[in-house]
């Protein structure tokens, strides 16, 4: 079956020509009307229709959004927060920097409409520190919109007020982690806190009520917001509803952002079809569907069980190309659908190289706090590095996979099993290859391409 | 570290000490805008020393200690000057698979340098970062606030190039 067509809603006008990022573009194409009608409704309305909607989060884990929202202690007598969490990090997506350079006034639109929902009166941006350039045309939007009432005080005339600032973060992946962004925000290291108590929702910026949403997250509120909850959950499928951007990269022949109804493509037309397949000469291996912490599929591998359509239970048998790439198919095969970056591996790889570049990061990317994802992050980084540029062992593919096992469940935040997954997941699925490392490596090309 | 009381010397434009403060009142709390000073710091003096971490703390009525951890936990923050260009290399997966190690290494080569150090005629530092967030290109280059994509062999010795220009240009 070909690949359904594209249907941009988040990235209408990403790369078109004559597209520019100022007020006057956005507002040239219908911008802020959307804005300009949520004002005169009642904000608990507003928060029913993205309830209605089935908005899932799009940062990676998913969470309903209209859920979310309706955790917020409204009744503490605190000031709201909201937070656009622009720290984009998780390798392999790379959607929210187009957002924001080429389409800043979406996200604009987005938060000023989420704020005005929640009662918020004071924003922040949490823009990663890579990304100056974001940061700039950010400030210069942000003061555009205010020129024109549409950012700051009394917005157009309603007697509602709220005002964004952006906050540039410094090169730590865990600011992605909320609470972790929020340490940073605060301006501290960005160590996690401890959930309870420290639920964003009731006790988070400055202890008070906090919302963290992600870039894209906004502008699909934006979109429900125009066209009604109702409206926006027939796009995609039941609990996978609206648009998918996937970021593609690695070995096909066409990288890059596409936009579909969620859960109508599968892996197989996104990386065939629309992506041109494999670079000559070579096949698929192995692919990674939801950035670099998602678990690894193999090509070849099967799934098998039974789902939920409609009423029924059905039994499926699906190959890594038949899986649909939504949350909740890619939970039921063991991985994740996550940030929707997919990064794919041909034939040329060796998948030890490879984890040996995925655990560098882990290590690197620790905030340090709890003992087994410190230890374990670094010790699989220096097993696996070892593996590649020293001896390799047969019996560490084993010792690989008992410090990954030791991580999950005991950390403070989800970094515990997002630098444990790769290891665990490579190790099961490519468990021959690491075993047999040591022979393999001597006849690998020295010309190779370095992965670590 | 020392807490003299004398007031820490710091030697910033008019201009950083204009947005400093301006942008300590975008936060209910001064400590939040400990991220912000430092960047606007590190833009200005090129990297964060003793003397700012002892000014900003005073800055924002914190103990050093408060801002000291801050700049080792964060990357971006260095605490010696740098090369007049700073090159980062994406080094994660994405950009690896499409050669990215080998740019780095190009890099160096060209600028005569290894990895972290600065070239001998003080005008680059090669390093490696982390994932970069735009992988779709690989593999990508920040060279100071500007994105380089798709940085093949090629495209290393037309930067490079480029940068040597520049540096000849301001001789």
């Amino acid at each position: 079956m070909p690949a359904p067509a594209q249907h941009r809603i988040i990235f209408q006008h990403i790369d078109e020509p004559g597209y520019s990022n100022d007020i006057d573009c956005y507002l040239r194409n219908g911008g802020y009307e959307v804005l300009k009608k949520a004002v005169t409704q009642k904000p608990e309305d507003l928060r029913e229709e993205v309830k209605k909607s089935g908005l899932r989060g799009r940062g990676g884990a998913g969470f309903p959004c209209g859920f979310k929202w309706s955790l917020v202690d409204r009744k503490s007598g605190k000031p709201i927060y909201l937070i656009v969490n622009a720290d984009e990090s998780e390798p392999g997506t790379f959607k929210d920097r187009y957002i924001m350079h080429q389409d800043p006034h979406q996200l604009i639109e987005g938060t000023m409409i989420s704020c005005f929902a929640n009662d918020v009166k004071q924003a922040y941006i949490y823009i990663r520190g890579e990304m100056p350039e974001g940061a700039r045309i950010l400030e210069k939007a942000i003061a555009e919109a205010r020129a024109k009432n549409l950012v700051g005080p009394n917005i157009l005339g309603t007697g509602y007020s709220c005002e964004i600032f952006v906050h540039r973060g410094a090169g730590a992946y865990i600011c992605g982690e909320e609470t972790g962004l929020i340490e940073s925000l605060e301006g501290k290291r960005a160590n996690p806190r401890i959930k309870p108590p420290y639920f964003p929702a009731v006790l988070g910026l400055y202890q008070c009520p906090t919302i963290v949403n992600n870039v894209e997250t906004l502008c699909h509120v934006k979109y429900i917001v125009q066209h009604g909850g109702a409206e926006y959950a027939k796009i995609g499928t039941p609990g996978n509803t609206g648009t998918r951007i996937f970021c593609v990269s690695g070995h096909v022949q066409r990288p890059g952002y596409y936009e579909f109804p969620a859960g109508t493509i599968t892996m197989g037309q996104l990386l065939n079809d629309v992506c041109g397949g494999p670079l000559p000469g070579r096949t698929f291996k192995a692919v990674i569907p939801g950035g670099s912490s998602a678990k690894v599929l193999r090509f070849g591998e099967r799934y098998k069980g039974k789902r939920k359509v409609g009423t029924d239970m059905v039994d499926y048998d699906w190959g890594v190309e038949d899986v649909p790439m939504d949350f909740d198919s890619l939970a039921m095969i063991g991985s994740m659908g996550g940030s929707g970056g997919v990064i794919v591996m041909d034939d040329s790889v060796n998948m030890v190289e490879a984890l040996a570049n995925i655990n560098a990061f882990y290590q690197h990317e620790s905030c340090g706090q709890c003992t087994p994802c410190r230890e374990g992050s670094l010790w699989m980084k220096k097993i696996s590095s070892r593996m590649v540029h020293g001896e390799a062992r047969k019996e560490d593919a084993a010792l690989l996979k008992s410090v990954a096992d030791q991580i999950p469940g005991r950390t403070i935040c989800a970094f515990g099993e997002a630098c444990s997954w790769p290891t665990q997941s490579f190790l099961i699925k490519f468990k021959d290859e690491f075993e047999g490392y040591a022979e393999a490596k001597k006849n690998l090309p020295a010309d190779r391409l370095s992965l670590v | 570290m020392s807490t003299t009381t004398s007031s820490p010397s710091v030697n910033l434009k008019p201009e950083t000490l204009a947005r400093i403060d301006e942008v300590i009142t975008h936060y209910p709390v001064k400590r939040s805008a400990t991220l912000p000073l430092l960047h606007l710091i590190q833009e200005d003096a090129g990297y964060i020393s003793e003397d700012a971490i002892l000014w900003i703390a005073q800055k924002l009525e914190l103990q050093p200690i408060n801002v000291l951890e801050v700049v080792t936990f964060y990357p971006m923050f260095r605490r010696a000057p740098i090369g007049r260009r700073h090159i980062k290399v994406c080094r994660t997966l994405s950009c690896a698979l499409l050669g990215g190690y080998k740019t780095c290494e190009n890099f160096q080569k060209e600028f005569n340098t290894t990895l972290g150090a600065t070239s001998p005629d003080g005008e680059v530092t090669v390093d490696f970062v982390e994932c970069l967030a735009s992988c779709g290109t690989a593999p990508v280059v920040l060279i100071d606030e500007t994105l380089h994509e798709k940085v093949d062999a090629a495209k290393v010795k037309q930067i490079s190039a480029q940068i040597r220009a520049e540096a000849a240009a301001r001789k």
